[in-house]
């Protein structure tokens, strides 16, 4: 190309990596799309086939971290590696709340993005990780609009709701989402003076607030998690205003009364492809039917939210 | 005249695209499904996740009609993923798309999100100050045939920005700044497109 030399000093200037464009931008390029949660390799594979925009690597899917109790920790450094290395998707990886120095590691590791997650155990109850620190970009949980811009007033460059991690049951993911866009569309409709007052209720900095009054919308890409397990979940966090979903358990704990290893898979493949699909058409009922049909008889068992004891609850913690 | 022009809408950054295409008064249609083609003046292939959008042109049938589109003259525009899927040559996608642009590109050629980036690029074609331009997970165009003319380049090395007749590549994002001259290059393109008689006109309905 024939760039003369005045050009040319412009031209070469540094290449700005790890700034705010970059980090939220990697989210909107993930809109409308679904991020499967995999534990292994293999499954990763299945979820790029299937469609997915991006896999969460993880050492147990939340419904058997929920069944197993302990302590969560980030995942082993090798399995996320052997993760990396089988796809040419996005890898996700989930720290502790709070945990810096996982979230550290996982940035060295190369990741694509980083979940400070309320499915592993909070490692700091005061204070969440400093995320303008890093690079990689950061995906934070919230249940409503303070908590959705106290994690972006910390660097959080997207957003997902709670929901209820591992337990297929959509009710607090429609609760979470259903929150925050009510709370942005009373914002909308208030006075600057009563603007004030808001941020201080919801203890978040006034600018971010106004942002969303003026925009109607958070300032960065939010995307539903926490219950979905089926196509319809998914179709119906759509329509309610997500901006794509997570699933967690939902496709590879489903077909669990296969025991044929390779047929289970395929038939978790089908559900990952069925939601993937719903997702996108997700305002056409007769396509959504369609997809239904290609679900495995067996969705995940599931947990009624409603029957779970207090301290059971993941998404209250790290508020 | 005002333009209407179709984003590919199964999976990505379509809503930054309408965003800017709005401001320069251009229509939009969500394209979703074949009917969805009928009567558009161009076509944009937003950022995404390329495996994924692959996945979905096959499932839903719509590689032939965009193909056939296309080949008949319909302008078209793909950003990163886009670019990705209208080359006809591409490294470790694991499947065909389009394959209409004589390019042969990379994916994901620098690397993970952290080193994504942000530059200042002289394009040809985009008159003034240098744009503002986006790499995400970004693509190169190693290389280029006869009759594709190369746009801009980093460095005076990897192309990312390069137009073959009535196709347009980019690797980056000109839909996530507020700068509207590369969309409006490419309304230029559909207008040109729309008004000259041996190329595709917009008469089907």
């Amino acid at each position: 190309m024939t760039n003369n030399g005045s050009t040319q000093d412009k031209s070469d200037s540094n290449p700005q990596v790890g700034s705010w464009t970059v980090k939220s931008g990697l989210a909107q390029m993930l809109k409308g799309g679904v991020i499967m949660d995999v534990v292994t390799a293999e499954q990763a594979i299945v979820a790029q086939e299937a469609g997915a925009v991006a896999v969460m690597a993880l050492e147990r899917v939340p419904s058997d971290i929920r069944r197993d109790g302990g302590v969560a920790r980030m995942s082993h450094v090798t399995l996320i590696q052997e993760i990396q290395s089988s796809v040419s998707i996005p890898v996700m990886a989930k720290a502790r709340i709070g945990h810096f120095v996982e979230a550290q590691i996982l940035e060295a590791l190369g990741v694509d993005y980083i979940d400070e997650s309320e499915v592993l155990t909070v490692a700091d109850e005061q204070n969440h990780i400093d995320k303008t620190n890093f690079s990689v970009p950061f995906v934070c949980g919230a249940r409503n609009l303070g908590e959705a811009l106290r994690r972006i007033s910390e660097g959080a460059a997207m957003i997902r709701t709670k929901g209820e991690a591992g337990t297929g049951d959509i009710v607090e993911a429609v609760r979470h989402l259903r929150t925050i866009d009510g709370q942005i569309r009373k914002l909308t409709s208030m006075r600057n003076d009563e603007l004030y007052t808001e941020a201080r209720d919801l203890q978040v900095p006034i600018e971010l607030l106004r942002g969303a009054a003026e925009t109607g919308s958070l300032p960065v890409v939010n995307f539903s998690a926490g219950g979905v397990a089926s196509p319809a979940d998914a179709a119906l966090m759509m329509q309610l205003g997500a901006e794509g979903v997570f699933v967690g358990s939902g496709i590879f704990k489903s077909a669990a009364d296969i025991d044929d290893d390779n047929k289970r898979l395929a038939q978790q493949k089908a559900m990952a492809t069925a939601i993937v699909k719903a997702v996108t058409y997700f305002d056409d009922p007769k396509i959504l039917a369609e997809v239904s049909a290609e679900v495995p008889q067996t969705a995940m068992r599931g947990l009624s939210v409603a029957q779970l004891l207090p301290d059971e609850l993941m998404a209250g913690r790290g508020s | 005249m005002s333009l209407k022009i179709g984003i590919l809408a199964l999976q990505g950054d379509v809503a930054e695209h309408a965003e800017i295409l709005t401001i320069l008064d251009a229509q939009i249609t969500n394209v979703r499904r074949e009917s969805d083609l009928t009567d558009i003046d161009g076509l944009i292939i937003p950022g995404g996740e390329s495996t994924a959008i692959a996945r979905l042109l096959i499932a839903y049938k719509l590689i032939d009609p965009i193909r056939e589109k296309i080949i008949a003259g319909l302008p078209v525009w793909g950003t990163c993923a886009g670019a990705i899927l209208l080359a006809k040559e591409v490294t470790n996608l694991d499947r065909p798309s389009l394959q209409l642009m004589d390019i042969r590109v990379t994916r994901n050629a620098f690397g993970s999100q952290i080193y994504s980036f942000e530059k200042q690029l002289h394009v040809e074609g985009i008159n003034g100050d240098p744009l503002n331009a986006i790499f995400i997970r970004a693509p190169i165009i190693e290389d280029v045939g006869q009759d594709t003319q190369v746009l801009a380049r980093l460095e005076q090395g990897p192309i990312v920005a390069a137009k073959q007749e009535n196709m347009l590549a980019t690797s980056f994002h000109p839909e996530l700044g507020k700068d509207v001259r590369m969309h409006q290059l490419f309304l230029d393109m559909c207008v040109q497109s729309a008004s000259s008689g041996d190329k595709y006109v917009s008469i089907e309905r």
